[in-house]
C-alpha cells in the first residue's frame, strides 16, 4: 500500500553514497536497492519518513524528517505546540501504535 | 527455613516465562521458556483490546533461548511483553543468546521513535550484562524496525560490535540466520495484511466509542429541548435516528475503513472514510423512514455530518498503520481540519433551523 504522493521529505545526494548498503538494510518500505555499489532510489512515495536510514548512514548521504505518520499525534502537536510525539507510553493520549 | 526462603524467592522474583538458570562466564541468567502459558494467551488477547497494554514489562537483562554457547547470536528486543512472547515463542529450537532492553515496556518500533530503544541504551544494556564476556564474537542481531532509533556505526565505534539488522518479524529469524544474516526483500519489508488490519481495528474503535457518550447526551438534549422544557420522550423519537447514525459513522471509520483499505479508492485516508461513510450511510438510511428522511432540514444535516465523522475517525487508523508518514498526514489535516469543523458548524446550524421551526417560530 502506498500513502499521499509527492509528499515525502527523504533527499538524497548519491554523490556521498559509498555504497555501504545500510540504507537498504533498514528500510522497511523497499525504498532503495542497491545498484553498481551505490544506493538508488526505487521509489520514493514509499518512504514513511521514519528516520531509519538517515539514522544509519554515516556519509550524510541522506536526509529525512522523520516523525510519526499518526492524525491523533500531530493533533496534540498542533494544539500543545509541540513537536507531535507518538503517545504510546501515557493511556491518555493517542491510541497509535 | 532455606527451602521456605528459596520458595518466597522463585515465587517473588522469577516471571512466568522464565523455565531455568543458567550461569554464564559473566553470571547466571535465566533461561527463557518458548511455550505460553494460559496467561500469556490471554495477555495477548487483553493488549490487542487495549485493556493493559502497556503495564506488563519484561525486566530488561540478557536471557537464554535454548542452550547457548559463546559462540551463539546475540538477539536484541524490547520489554513489550507481547512482542517478548512472540519472540521466545519463534526462537524455539534455536539456541541464543536474548537481549532486552528497557523501552519502558513499548514495542520496538514505537520506541525506536520515541528514543526509549536507542544507541545508548544498547550499549548500557550490552556493558551492564557484560555481553563482551558472555559471547566471544562480536556480532549482534537488532531488528530492523528497531534501526529508526540505532544508529550501527555508533555501536561498533563504542563497543566492537557489529550491528545486523534483522528481518522485520521474529518468525523470519532462523531463516535469517541460517542464510548467514542476509534478507531477502520479503523478510526486510514490512506489510499490512487484513488480519493483521482486523486485529488493530479494536484500538480504534475504543476511542471512539470512548467519546460517543457526549455526542449521545448532546443529540438527546438538543432532540428533547421543548418550548415547556426537556422532553424525554421527544428526546428519544427524535434523537434515535441520529445515534444510530452516530455508530454507523463510527463503525464507517474505526471499522470498516481500515478493513477494506487497499480496496477503497484513493489514496488519503479522509477520502477513503468519507466514502465509506457514505456507503455505510446509505445502507442504513432506509431504516429511519419518515424522521429524518421526511426532514429535508435533518436530512441534509445528516448527510453533511456523519459521513464527515467516519472521514474523521478513518484518519486516526494513519497512527495504527505501518505505511503513513508525517508529511502526508500534515497534508491530510491542513485540508480536513477547517472542513470537519465547517461542515459541523453547517450541520448545526441547519438542527437549529429545524428545531426553530418546530416550535412553531418560524
Amino acid at each position: 500500500m502506498k500513502y499521499l504522493l509527492h509528499v515525502t521529505t527523504l533527499q538524497y545526494s548519491s554523490d556521498k553514497c559509498a555504497g555501504c548498503g545500510r540504507c537498504a538494510e533498514v528500510c522497511p518500505r523497499g525504498v532503495f536497492e542497491m545498484r553498481d555499489k551505490r544506493a538508488m532510489i526505487m521509489d520514493r512515495d514509499l518512504c514513511m519518513e521514519c528516520g531509519a536510514c538517515a539514522k544509519n548512514c554515516d556519509f550524510s548521504a541522506l536526509s529525512v524528517k522523520a516523525g510519526v505518520g499518526c492524525a491523533a499525534a500531530i493533533i496534540t502537536g498542533l494544539l500543545t505546540g509541540s513537536e507531535p510525539t507518538c503517545g504510546c507510553g501515557d493511556r491518555a493520549a493517542s491510541n497509535c501504535c | 527455613m532455606r527451602a521456605a526462603q528459596t520458595l518466597k524467592f522463585i515465587k517473588k522474583e522469577v516471571p512466568p516465562y522464565v523455565s531455568g538458570t543458567m550461569s554464564t562466564t559473566a553470571g547466571s541468567v535465566f533461561r527463557i521458556s518458548s511455550d505460553w502459558s494460559r496467561a500469556d494467551y490471554w495477555g495477548a488477547i487483553k493488549s490487542r483490546l487495549g485493556a493493559f497494554r502497556m503495564n506488563y514489562p519484561v525486566s530488561p537483562g540478557l536471557y537464554a533461548a535454548g542452550e547457548p554457547t559463546m559462540g551463539s547470536d546475540v538477539v536484541v528486543s524490547a520489554n513489550y511483553k507481547l512482542s517478548f512472547d512472540i519472540l521466545r515463542r519463534e526462537l524455539k529450537g534455536l539456541n541464543v543468546w536474548l537481549l532486552v532492553l528497557d523501552t519502558k515496556g513499548i514495542n520496538v518500533w514505537c520506541a525506536a521513535g520515541k528514543g526509549t530503544f536507542s544507541t545508548d541504551e544498547l550499549i548500557s544494556r550490552m556493558s551492564a550484562t557484560k555481553l563482551g564476556e558472555v559471547v566471544d564474537h562480536r556480532r549482534i542481531i537488532v531488528p530492523q524496525l528497531g534501526a529508526v532509533g540505532v544508529n550501527a556505526a555508533e555501536v561498533q565505534k563504542r563497543t566492537g560490535f557489529r550491528v545486523f539488522f534483522g528481518p522485520v518479524l521474529a518468525k523470519d529469524l532462523p531463516s535469517y540466520i541460517e542464510a548467514g544474516y542476509t534478507k531477502t526483500k520479503e523478510m526486510s519489508t514490512i506489510r499490512f495484511p487484513m488480519m493483521e488490519r482486523i486485529i488493530l481495528t479494536p484500538m480504534e474503535i475504543n476511542p471512539a466509542m470512548k467519546k460517543f457518550p457526549w455526542f449521545a447526551c448532546g443529540v438527546l438534549f438538543v432532540f428533547g429541548l421543548q418550548p415547556s422544557g426537556i422532553l424525554f420522550k421527544s428526546a428519544l423519537s427524535g434523537g434515535m435516528p441520529f445515534l444510530a447514525l452516530g455508530l454507523t459513522s463510527v463503525l464507517a471509520g474505526a471499522f470498516l475503513t481500515p478493513v477494506l483499505l487497499p480496496f477503497v479508492p484513493f489514496r488519503s485516508f479522509a477520502v477513503k472514510g468519507w466514502i465509506i461513510g457514505v456507503l455505510s450511510m446509505l445502507a442504513v438510511m432506509p431504516l429511519f423512514g419518515p424522521s429524518v428522511q421526511g426532514e429535508i432540514l435533518l436530512l441534509v444535516a445528516s448527510w453533511l455530518f456523519f459521513p464527515a465523522m467516519s472521514s474523521y475517525i478513518a484518519l486516526q487508523f494513519t497512527g495504527s498503520t505501518n505505511f503513513t508518514g508525517m508529511s502526508g498526514v500534515k497534508k491530510e489535516l491542513k485540508i480536513g481540519i477547517p472542513l470537519y469543523v465547517s461542515l459541523a458548524g453547517i450541520s448545526l446550524v441547519f438542527l437549529m433551523v429545524y428545531k426553530i421551526r418546530e416550535w412553531g417560530m418560524l
